[in-house]
């Protein structure tokens, strides 16, 4: 049996709702996700940004042990324990221990999976852990619209402080402008809240950085970078959705390895062109 | 190269301001450690002093603090030209990415960001003061270039082509003349004399005695407590540096 290209590409959207939401969903998130993952990478806070990711978690189990399958319950309780974690990991301010953050991110996974197993079945733990693109509904896919609008209009309006405060952050602080890496956590907080419920915790993160890391091998320039990172977001949205559809697959984890593979083809390329025309780098005048 | 910098500043009253720092029995505190211990003096308005002093002596801890970045664990430090965003920092080159996507011409152009802010756009007088802190700093071919395509030196003079347009009354420079050639020391060091002519505040930390001698009229010898601070050739005497090497 051969599909058409009608029948490989549009027919499932056609043909089921769920396939249609999910799709809006995934695109929305990868729009405001992957711009502010290329502020993530510049400011080297991949780390943090996985570590915030997973302290999502137990507030999100919480919010399950109290209301079930709430939204809402859920949203907020992640964004609150995620807003938690970032305080007191002094995340929000400036401080960096590797070894205390990973600390960290152990424990709320341990606990948010505890929560979730004891109170619930082991469907709820894989749902947690991987999400669950095609069961977002219409409330759900309204939460990620609005998150991914107010994250694109902050990243507009204030595109150029943001910039700055990641290249340098003690002089825009001696200029005079406080609060930029505190707005950046707190957008960075609210995608990955809602990436939760797409995704799950432990792949939250990744329509976030893969994107953002895809864009970095092909450009240097920033705004080209958060262009190319929307795109190959986009692109893995949809074919990560295709494969699910077509393959049977769970349709998160796929969407990731979309991205997965696209960044490894951009680097094997990128490291091609390299070798076959030698650039100059620094240090010609020392 | 007075001319230049004169043509960049653009506003002078800048010295005028008073801008000298107070401090009143600095102490500070990391880990458990004493990094910083009774600092007390006056970096006069319009002085030019280098911090000198053995490593681990809190060199950089203290212009942190001068800074407002730490606060310090006893003691005051009074700094107006902080309260109205005149202070400018050059940390040590490891604090920034060289990697970052950013031009020469976009760092230099960040010095104007207290008059231009958040919101506008760099109007055209202004894109000419930022060409002509670049040229003044040597690097008027290496405009577009991105900052990681820079050497060391070169990284420096772009810092200090913002520094130009930053014009603030009291700058901080921590290790300005570190891993750079002697050509470019020469054009910092020139660039320093020209804002102590002008009667900004300029405190930097330097290594090379030598330099300290010929061109900073103060110095703080430091070793956790100032062990001498006044005249230069006062502070860098045989028996201070034994002492303070003896500190620290």
């Amino acid at each position: 049996m051969t599909l058409s290209l009608y029948d490989l590409l549009v027919a499932p959207f056609e043909g089921f709702a769920f396939m249609r939401v999910a799709l809006a969903a995934c695109l929305a998130l990868a729009l405001s996700s992957a711009p502010l993952g290329v502020l993530l990478l510049l400011r080297r806070m991949a780390l943090d940004g996985n570590v915030l990711s997973f302290a999502v978690m137990p507030g999100a189990a919480l919010g399950f042990v109290y209301a079930g399958h709430s939204l809402a319950a859920m949203s907020i309780g992640g964004f609150a324990s995620g807003a938690g974690v970032a305080t007191l990991t002094g995340m929000a301010r400036r401080g960096r221990q590797d070894a205390g953050l990973v600390v960290f991110y152990l424990v709320a996974l341990a606990l948010g999976v505890t929560l979730v197993a004891y109170f619930g079945s082991n469907s709820d733990v894989l749902r947690v852990l991987f999400g669950t693109v095609l069961a977002i509904d219409a409330t759900a896919l309204l939460q990620i619209a609005t998150v991914s609008s107010i994250t694109l209009l902050a990243i507009a309006v204030f595109y150029r402080a943001m910039m700055v405060e990641a290249f340098d952050p003690v002089f825009l602080r001696l200029s005079g402008g406080h609060g930029w890496r505190v707005l950046f956590m707190l957008l960075l907080l609210l995608n990955l809240t809602v990436s939760f419920q797409a995704f799950g915790t432990l792949l939250a993160i990744g329509p976030v950085l893969l994107p953002a890391a895809i864009a970095r091998c092909w450009t240097n320039r920033p705004g080209p970078m958060m262009a190319l990172a929307v795109l190959t977001g986009l692109v893995a949205s949809y074919a990560g959705l295709l494969l699910s559809y077509h393959r049977n697959l769970p349709s998160g984890p796929a969407i990731v390895m979309v991205a997965g593979l696209l960044y490894g083809a951009s680097l094997l390329l990128t490291a091609g062109l390299a070798a076959l025309k030698p650039t100059r780098r620094r240090g010609e005048e020392t | 190269m007075r001319g230049w910098i004169n043509n960049i500043a653009g506003r002078p009253q800048s010295a005028a301001a008073p801008s000298g720092i107070d401090v009143q029995g600095i102490r500070v505190r990391l880990g458990g450690r004493l990094v910083l211990d009774d600092i007390t003096g006056r970096f006069e308005s319009g002085s030019l002093t280098a911090i000198v002093g053995p490593n681990g002596a809190g060199k950089s801890t203290l212009l942190n603090v001068l800074a407002g970045l730490l606060r310090p664990s006893g003691g005051r430090v009074a700094c107006p030209a902080r309260a109205t965003h005149r202070l400018a920092y050059l940390q040590q080159q490891t604090e920034f990415d060289r990697d970052f996507p950013m031009t020469v011409g976009e760092l230099a152009a960040l010095g104007l960001w207290r008059t231009i802010g958040t919101y506008r756009s760099l109007p055209r007088a202004e894109a000419d003061r930022v060409a002509a802190a670049v040229e003044a700093v040597g690097l008027q071919d290496a405009m577009r270039r991105r900052i990681g395509d820079l050497s060391v030196g070169q990284m420096r003079r772009a810092f200090f082509a913002r520094l130009l347009l930053q014009d603030a009354a009291v700058m901080l420079l921590d290790e300005p003349f570190a891993a750079v050639d002697a050509r470019t020391v020469e054009t910092l060091l020139g660039l320093i004399a020209g804002w102590h002519q002008q009667g900004h505040t300029v405190i930097a930390v330097v290594h090379d005695l030598a330099q300290v001698r010929a061109h900073f009229p103060e110095a703080l010898l430091l070793a956790r407590r100032p062990i001498a601070w006044g005249a230069a050739e006062a502070v860098l005497t045989g028996a201070n540096l034994a002492q303070a090497a003896a500190t620290a």
